[in-house]
């Protein structure tokens, strides 16, 4: 008689949270339609720009950034080098679409992830909130997030940005969180002794101090939002991700793998940037 | 200054527990009870971390704090400004209880009355010399123009011109406590509080920093709270020093007072390796019974006075205690022959005078160059002791260790004062 599970004490979470999203669209709908015109206007602006520089010019740009981010005559060529494989390739100017979205999630998701960082840090029941939230965030399948993305702003590349943001600001917000309060506590006293407010010292001292963990989880954003920029292409994310989803579709591995290698160089390139300003900065507080 | 005996600070039975959640007033009854530090904290959980301390500071006061490691030092001197908030007691400065204060109102007071320099520096390492030293005023919100300017003074009477753009971490230890101490200073406070800033130093830093800052202190006209665990700093910088242990305050002295008159075994062994004379002012050697009579007195019982005490002066004084003049035994035995008594005239001398608060080796040229006791006189000249060259030597002897087996290896002090006293002499008399 164990064989089967007892219908009578199922509980049917499906029919709820489909009836909820479906309030949330029939009371909510202006919200949304608003917070989807505010990204596809930030994305669109931010996409002609990068298309509308010529190429010369942006690898000398990469080329400036990993000189003075890393100081390093390699580091220079190699970053370089990866962008002129990606031209080679024939994948530049998705490469630029796909940057575009990345750099669009990360903003989205620094604007959004400092703010909850900052209050995860200054109050412990926020934080005890906060904290297992990001952690089922980050154990759930990153294409889970699509179906609420798909559900609220249909197809393209607005829930494809927006699944990148849920996806990608769990970092940011436990390293904010984390740089804060680790911040010593004797620069805090000090400010404090001089009569600092709570608010300068947030200013004066724990966002400065707090910044390098605080660039480390900008780093790990990005790194996770490249990576779901790929899966995000599935509901209509142009860029390098699908060319990853057409090659899996018409079984090209050729294809997928030059595509693949492309995601990879780009992914190196933003990192040893980020990654070497970073380092620059501790450097100078240290 | 508006009064310089004015006290600016005041802590009364100020306590300060840790670990106290639900059982507050239980520990503070059996603080009050005299439950000791270890029974509290076995029995209750709770760490006493300052025990009923109460003082005050007077303004322009160097006031020190000194203690063993974990005596309550630190938490003392952090409960003041409440970066700890004190759980008992009273605060007072400038006659504001700033216990009662809201947090904006204590802002207010950190930010217009005290400054503290902290033993681990506490700089804000992203910014550079000059914008440290002007932090305190950037909170208070004075203009770009004139916190530069204050800081850059600030800069430059510590020292470290010339490094105003650099970040903290490309100086020594020494050159960041002055950066410190610039944000201190360019603070303007009435009250300057430092928690053991010299001791992150190395010894000659140390020493060279003690100096400096004893040279601004009077410069500055500041009033200053000092916690240290180093002996010679407390000494050679505090007016007075309070002694603390186990959280409770067991001794507020005067520097002398402590070397010489400490409160128990506990202050000797702190103050044992201390040479009582470097500490010695007038006041500690002095007697305060001094030989006196007045215009008028018989010579006879004069006479019978100093052959009981073995002093061969005698202060003439008036009704008011007033030092008039000073006779020798020659001239008043030569009255007590002719049956006279003593009056303001021949053989009256003006005796050589010092304040209680003369240190000791300015005392040395004054005994040795009268032949009578130096007289020990406060302002108005009103005569409050006298020193002979015994008492002067009797004091440092104190300070030498004798073989207590052999009683002869202490010189006959009162033997020899007899000798000299009696040398006549060409004295040199001063006013
Ligand atoms: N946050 C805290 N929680 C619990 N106990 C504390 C705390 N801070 C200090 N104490 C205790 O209070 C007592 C006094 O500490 P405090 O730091 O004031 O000592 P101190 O005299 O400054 O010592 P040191 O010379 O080592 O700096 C110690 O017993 C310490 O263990
Ligand atoms: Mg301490």
């Amino acid at each position: 008689m164990f064989n089967e599970f007892p219908e009578t004490i199922e509980i049917d979470l499906r029919t709820r949270v489909n009836d909820a999203i479906s309030w949330l669209l029939d009371n909510f709908g202006g919200l949304f339609d608003f917070i989807a015109a505010v990204i596809r206007t930030v994305l669109l602006n931010l996409e002609d720009a990068i298309t509308w520089l010529p190429w010369p010019l942006v690898l000398g740009l990469i080329a400036l950034l990993a000189w003075t981010a890393t100081r390093s005559p390699l580091n220079t060529v190699v970053l370089t080098g990866l962008m002129v494989m990606i031209g080679m390739f024939g994948y530049y100017d998705l490469a630029m679409i796909t940057l575009a979205i990345i750099i669009a999630a990360v903003l989205i998701s620094f604007i959004i992830g400092l703010p909850i960082g900052i209050l995860a840090a200054q109050s412990d029941k926020a934080d005890a909130v906060i904290r297992p939230l990001l952690d089922g965030a980050q154990t759930m399948p990153a294409f889970v997030y699509l179906i609420p993305a798909l559900m609220f702003f249909g197809l393209g590349r607005v829930p494809a940005v927006i699944a990148t943001v849920t996806y990608a600001v769990p970092p940011l917000i436990r390293l904010t969180n984390l740089g804060i309060r680790t911040v010593t506590q004797s620069a805090i006293e000090a400010a404090t002794a001089y009569g600092a407010t709570p608010r300068q010292i947030l200013r004066d001292v724990q966002l400065p101090l707090a910044l390098p963990t605080i660039m480390a989880g900008v780093n790990q954003t990005t790194m996770m939002a490249l990576a779901m920029v790929v899966i995000a292409s599935m509901i209509g994310a142009e860029g390098l991700g699908q060319e990853v989803l057409l090659a899996i579709n018409r079984i090209d591995p050729g294809r997928g793998f030059e595509a693949g290698l492309c995601i990879v160089a780009l992914a190196v390139i933003i990192d040893r940037i980020t990654q070497g300003f970073a380092d620059q900065y501790k450097e100078s507080i240290s | 200054m508006a009064d310089e005996n004015a006290v600016l600070l005041e802590c009364r039975k100020v306590s300060k527990l840790f670990n106290d959640e639900g059982n507050t007033q239980q520990v503070l009854k059996a603080i009050r009870d005299g439950v000791g530090k270890d029974e509290i904290q076995e029995k209750l959980g709770t760490v006493v971390g300052v025990r009923e301390a109460s003082f005050k500071v007077h303004r322009g006061e160097f006031f020190v704090i000194m203690g063993l490691s974990g005596s309550g030092k630190s938490t003392l001197i952090r409960t003041l400004i409440r970066l700890i908030e004190p759980t008992d007691g009273e605060i007072i400065i400038d006659g504001e209880d700033i216990t009662k204060l809201s947090e904006d109102g204590m802002r207010k007071v950190r930010r217009n009355k005290v400054a503290m320099v902290f033993q681990h520096y506490g700089l804000l390492p992203h910014k550079t010399v000059l914008e440290n030293a002007e932090y305190g005023l950037k909170t208070r919100g004075i203009s770009w123009k004139e916190r530069r300017e204050k800081a850059q003074g600030a800069i430059d009477r510590v020292g470290l011109s010339g490094w105003e753009s650099y970040r903290p971490s490309a100086l020594s230890g020494g050159m960041q406590q002055r950066v410190g101490l610039a944000r201190a200073l360019s603070h303007d406070p009435d009250i300057l509080l430092m928690d053991e800033p010299f001791s992150g130093l190395d010894p000659i830093v140390r020493r060279q920093m003690q100096q400096e800052f004893g040279r601004l202190q009077n410069e500055e006209d500041l009033t200053t709270i000092l916690v240290t665990h180093d002996l010679d700093e407390a000494l050679m910088l505090g007016d007075r020093i309070a002694i603390m242990r186990d959280g409770e305050i067991i001794q507020i002295a005067t520097p002398d007072q402590l070397v010489t008159n400490p409160a128990d075994d506990y202050v000797a062994s702190f103050v044992e390796g201390a040479s009582p004379a470097r500490f010695m002012v007038a006041r500690s050697v002095m007697s305060d019974d001094p030989l006196t009579a007045r215009d008028g007195d018989s010579a006879e019982s004069a006479v019978e006075m100093m052959r009981e005490r073995k002093i061969w002066s005698t202060f003439i004084v008036d009704g008011g205690n007033k030092v008039q003049g000073v006779m020798s035994w020659e001239t008043i035995q030569r009255l007590a022959q002719s049956g006279g008594t003593l009056h303001l005239g021949t053989g009256v001398r003006k005796p050589v005078t010092c304040d209680s608060e003369t240190p000791i080796d300015e005392l040395f040229p004054l005994v040795l160059n009268t032949r009578h006791p130096v007289a020990v006189v406060d302002d108005r000249g009103t005569l409050q002791g006298m020193i002979t060259k015994n008492m002067l030597l009797e004091a440092l002897a104190h300070d030498i260790d004798y073989d207590e087996e052999d009683p002869e290896s202490k010189p006959d002090l009162v033997a020899s004062e007899v000798e000299t006293s009696n040398q006549p002499s060409n004295e040199v008399t001063s006013v």
